[in-house]
């Protein structure tokens, strides 16, 4: 087995045509039932995303800030309470026959392996079952053969009647993105691809997804926790916090030069790289001095059913409470004015915070 | 862990899937190891043995014995005879041979057992699994229904249907079917929930799935452990009711009827232990007992021999 | 001062199938004051370790070696000793911590326990005490009559800190304290261990399997790989510089930000971490690294001097490495 620096050939430039999938206001709120009536989680909260042909997205936050809620959504597993999604610049419908046909090409691939095959079902009929939902003319064997090949497990046959628990994790993973593979679709939606995976057998299913990037012309929408995997493999990143976008921009620009507080903060725990991540939060015994700390937020993810007015940022933000915010004559505004939503058709490097003219200018223009 | 061993490379043909006789030579080598597994516990042991003994005295009495044991009309020995070395069991009010009444009502009480519980498990797996699956009314309104019938005393509601249905095997056999299910239902009801948590199935429903496909292909085939396990315990429960019907008089009309409950029936009202035939009365009650716990028994070390796999499932 | 000293240490699990080696022959030292790092995949051993340290295993488990804590064998000890032990000289924060504690129990009564069982002290005085440790590891003692679901995830991990430190233990063995919490909590409780190893001059050995973790908090680093220790060293130098192909190919499954080199570039191994019931001969990571040589299927290395203080189980390090440099591993 050799170890895979797997270097993709040099990204290809998303083209500037139709976006493959883009989602306009989008807005998704779950009802509080029972004990829990009247507190509404507003889930997603207003998002403005683009998925171009061929593009990696990433889409990266702490739990409870939306994004797999945001992904199900795109799926159409659930219902939007507001907004719209457009596929190739169509609305989306949900009648069974326009998801049924929408499904076949946005595939889901999911973040357990081991809890996303039947274990009743033996490879082949895991991967064949997209094509016989959908009757999708041409020989099944051929088909599945296909896409066992292109997701990596050659020979083909070699698998066919495996079970999921014969194989190992990292096959495992790979056998999903076949079943989400032999339907042909323009978007694979990744929900944490690897994080249940060890370590070390990340980096082919990694490697993977860019080959099939460059092979297929494939867009994929990454949902993580883990900004080093964006840095990985995405072409752009886009950070939420409670429901919204709050900083979207090519990778290269957000991870090396975040222009939100939180994404900063975000950033600053995950190490980046450059200073020495050992001296970091220790002391050595000898009784040395210690190394300045990165800033840490207080607190829990907050709570989707209680957001709060103004920035919704605001109650933890470190420029606000460091005196930067003030110092710039916003303080107030941050706490009262509600943001406009970052908009998706861009390159650019956005962020919603008043620290940044372009937003300021919009709050005030607004009124 | 040897990872990733995949088997021998098997040559295809085009035209089907590579399913077929490989597959089911995969079905068979899971049903083996169940098998043994079962086997190789002594509850399951016990019970296998008991109830293969059964079945074949069912299957094989009327070519042994002849439907002429059945008569009374030509019954061979005198009436209320204890047990004896012509007759080890003794003899009824008609003088037949208590064992030979006892091999003939095995068929009866498997027969009905059996065929009451099929239909139970049929009724309760498809209620269960679209209850389940669908949620909403369709859920609360058939729980309710379940609720309502499992509320509703046994005896009283199985005499009531018997007494409008009339008499007869066949009836008792739908009565009994119907009654059995709901408790049926409400098992596979709690798997189905289960199951339909599980990652695969969303990813069923992301691939486009209707309601129809995920249910058969994905709900049932995962929930088949336990529906199995379930049926042999209902078939216990339905050998008993089966029996207590026809003690108290409601199974088959005819003379000749000969089940474990009518020789019950026959051996108490008639006072036969006073008699002296105390066989008359044991041997039905034992085989009773005998063989509901042997179903129970099969039914226990089956769960046990499946539940882990549907645990780590 | 060392504090803790494992020497040769093997676990043998007796299972139905035969005997499963899952730790095998591992030597390693924290000293006061000091974080030691012990990362691996499945199946390396690394919790094995940790619960052998205190004797927690089951009786089927055959363990050998020596456990030197404070220069005294705890795998020697008696049960009085032992108990003695356990939690007042070296504590545990286990591995999915937040399940671990009693849901229908207030949580002072759980801090206090271990309190109460290991010191004569009344119950007013251990009530007391536990208010100490919540304020050390901040969580408002007035919280200390509640319930376990009051609190959120990373609040849970921080009483079961406080309940490790409740009887003053000299070391701390804590079992993925980190795993599914949120990165900002997670650098939270990070912190917090790192100022309570500094501000008591505790030892603390920290198990993971990530190793950004480990590059936060650790002064060393040890990477385990199918029950033996295959490389040993400053965090620094094994995270940064890593001698073992098995040590590099983990570290660069976690990209730094910022480095231009893993830019559309994942790093990765085929295959999976062996099981420790069906280990490869020789050299157990030969059938997955990039560059064995023949030697590797029969031979098993042991740990061989990579720099100062640093030492890898690679059979390629002799080769590198200038004579007469490095220090006994």
């Amino acid at each position: 087995m050799t170890a895979t620096t797997n270097r993709a050939p040099a990204p290809r430039q998303p083209s500037e045509a139709t976006p493959v999938l883009e989602t306009i206001d989008l807005h998704l709120t779950f009802s509080g039932r029972g004990l829990r009536k009247g507190f509404d989680a507003r889930a997603v909260d207003g998002v403005n995303l683009q998925i171009r042909p061929g593009e990696i997205v990433a889409l990266a936050g702490e739990s409870g800030c939306g994004k797999t809620t945001l992904a199900r959504t795109i799926l159409g597993l659930e219902k939007p309470t507001r907004g719209l999604i457009q596929y190739r610049g169509r609305p989306l419908g949900y009648s069974s026959r326009a998801l049924r046909a929408y499904r076949g090409d946005v595939q889901l691939v999911l973040q357990d392996p081991t809890g996303a095959l039947n274990p009743r079902q033996s490879v082949y009929e895991a991967v064949a079952e997209g094509i016989r939902i959908h009757k999708n003319p041409g020989d099944e064997e051929q088909l599945v053969a296909d896409a066992l090949a292109r997701a990596g497990l050659r020979p083909p046959e070699r698998f066919y009647l495996s079970y999921p628990h014969e194989l190992s994790g990292g096959q495992r993973q790979r056998v999903v993105i076949a079943g989400a593979l032999a339907l042909h679709p323009s978007v694979i939606v990744a929900d944490e691809p690897v994080s249940a995976l060890d370590a070390s057998v990340r980096g082919e299913i990694l490697a993977l997804l860019l080959r099939l990037r460059e092979e297929m012309g494939l867009s994929v929408l990454v949902v993580t926790h883990d900004l080093g995997l964006a840095w990985n493999i995405a072409d752009r990143i886009a950070v939420m916090y409670l429901g919204r976008i709050v900083e979207v921009g090519p990778t290269e620009e957000v991870l090396a030069n975040p222009r939100h507080p939180y994404t900063q903060a975000l950033l600053a725990v995950a190490g980046d790289g450059s200073a020495n991540d050992a001296s970091r939060l220790t002391l050595r015994s000898g009784g040395r001095t210690r190394r300045d700390r990165p800033t840490l937020l207080k607190g829990e993810p907050p709570d989707p059913t209680r957001i709060p007015a103004g920035c919704r940022f605001h109650p933890r933000c470190p420029a606000l409470a460091d005196g930067r915010a003030a110092a710039a004559g916003i303080a107030d505004a941050c706490t009262t004015a509600s943001l406009p939503l970052l908009p998706s058709a861009t390159d650019r490097h956005l962020a919603a915070c008043l620290l940044h003219d372009d937003v300021r200018e919009a709050v005030v223009a607004r009124g | 862990m040897t990872m990733g061993q995949a088997p021998p490379a098997v040559t295809t043909s085009h035209a089907a899937a590579p399913g077929g006789s490989v597959v089911w030579r995969r079905r068979r080598a899971s049903i083996k190891r169940t098998w043994l597994e079962l086997w190789a516990q002594p509850q399951g042991k016990a019970g296998v043995i008991v109830l293969g003994l059964a079945i074949l005295v069912a299957i094989f009495a009327p070519v042994i014995l002849g439907q002429g044991v059945l008569s009374i009309v030509h019954a061979p020995g005198r009436q209320f005879e204890p047990p004896s070395l012509t007759y080890p069991l003794g003899t009824d009010e008609y003088g037949r041979s208590v064992l030979d009444l006892l091999a003939w009502g095995s068929r009866t009480s498997l027969l009905v057992g059996f065929c009451a519980a099929i239909i139970a498990m049929v009724i309760g797996t498809v209620v269960g699994v679209v209850s389940g699956h669908y949620g909403g009314w369709v859920d609360t309104i058939a729980m309710r229904f379940d609720d309502w019938m499992l509320v509703i005393p046994f005896l009283p509601l199985v005499i009531v249907l018997n007494v409008l249905l009339g008499r007869g095997v066949d009836k008792t056999i739908l009565v009994l079917g119907i009654t059995s299910w709901p408790g049926t239902a409400r098992i596979l009801r709690a798997q189905v929930l289960s199951v339909k948590a599980r990652p695969y199935m969303e990813r069923a429903r992301a691939l486009g799935a209707s309601n129809r496909h995920q249910m058969v292909k994905h709900t049932l085939p995962n929930i088949m452990p336990l529906v199995l396990a379930n049926t042999t315990i209902t078939i216990a429960g339905a050998i008993l009711s089966e029996s207590t019907l026809s003690f108290l008089g409601l199974g088959d009309p005819s003379l000749t009827a000969a089940s474990w409950g009518t020789m019950l029936d026959g051996a108490f009202s008639e006072g036969a232990v006073s008699r002296g035939a105390w066989g008359y009365l044991l041997a039905p009650g034992i085989a009773i007992v005998l063989v509901v716990l042997a179903f129970t028994w099969c039914g226990n070390a089956l769960e046990k021999v499946l539940n882990p796999r549907l645990q780590q499932e | 001062m060392t504090l803790l000293e494992i020497k040769n240490l093997s676990v043998t699990y007796a299972t139905e199938q035969g005997p499963v080696p899952a730790v095998r022959g591992v030597d390693l030292a924290v000293d006061a004051g000091q974080t030691l790092g012990v990362a691996g995949e499945s199946g390396c051993g690394k919790s094995t370790l940790v619960a052998a340290a205190l004797r927690l295993l089951p009786r089927s488990a055959a363990v050998t070696g020596e456990v030197l804590l404070d220069g005294r064998n705890v795998l020697a000890m008696n049960w009085g000793e032992l108990r003695a032990v356990r939690w007042a000289q070296a504590s545990i924060v286990f591995q999915g911590a937040m399940s671990s504690l009693n849901p229908v129990q207030k949580v002072s009564k759980q801090i206090a326990e271990p309190i109460l069982l290991h010191e004569k002290v009344s119950e007013r005085a251990a009530r007391t005490r536990v208010g100490e440790l919540l304020e050390q590891v901040g969580i408002a003692p007035s919280r200390m009559d509640q319930f376990p679901h009051q609190f959120s995830g990373g609040q849970k991990q921080r009483i079961m800190i406080a309940m490790a430190l409740a009887c003053r233990p000299k070391l701390i063995l804590a079992d993925e304290p980190t795993t599914a919490l949120d990165v900002m909590v997670q650098a939270q409780v990070l912190t917090l261990l790192a100022d309570l190893v500094r501000d008591m001059r505790l030892g603390m050995i920290l198990i993971t399997h990530d190793l950004s973790v480990l590059a936060q908090t650790c002064d060393r680093a040890a990477i385990m790989y199918a029950g033996k220790v295959v490389e040993n060293g400053p965090t620094s130098e094994v995270f940064g510089a890593p001698s073992h192909p098995y040590a590099q190919a983990l570290a660069g499954a976690f990209p730094r930000i910022g480095d231009q080199s893993s830019r559309y570039a994942p790093r990765g191994l085929g295959g999976d971490p062996p099981h420790p019931a069906d280990l490869p001969s020789g050299c157990a990571f030969h059938p997955r690294c990039p560059v064995a040589r023949d030697e590797c299927r029969t031979v098993d290395v042991k740990l061989r001097p990579a720099g100062v203080d640093h030492s890898a189980a690679c059979v390629l390090v002799r080769d590198e490495l200038p004579s007469g440099e490095g220090v006994p591993a």
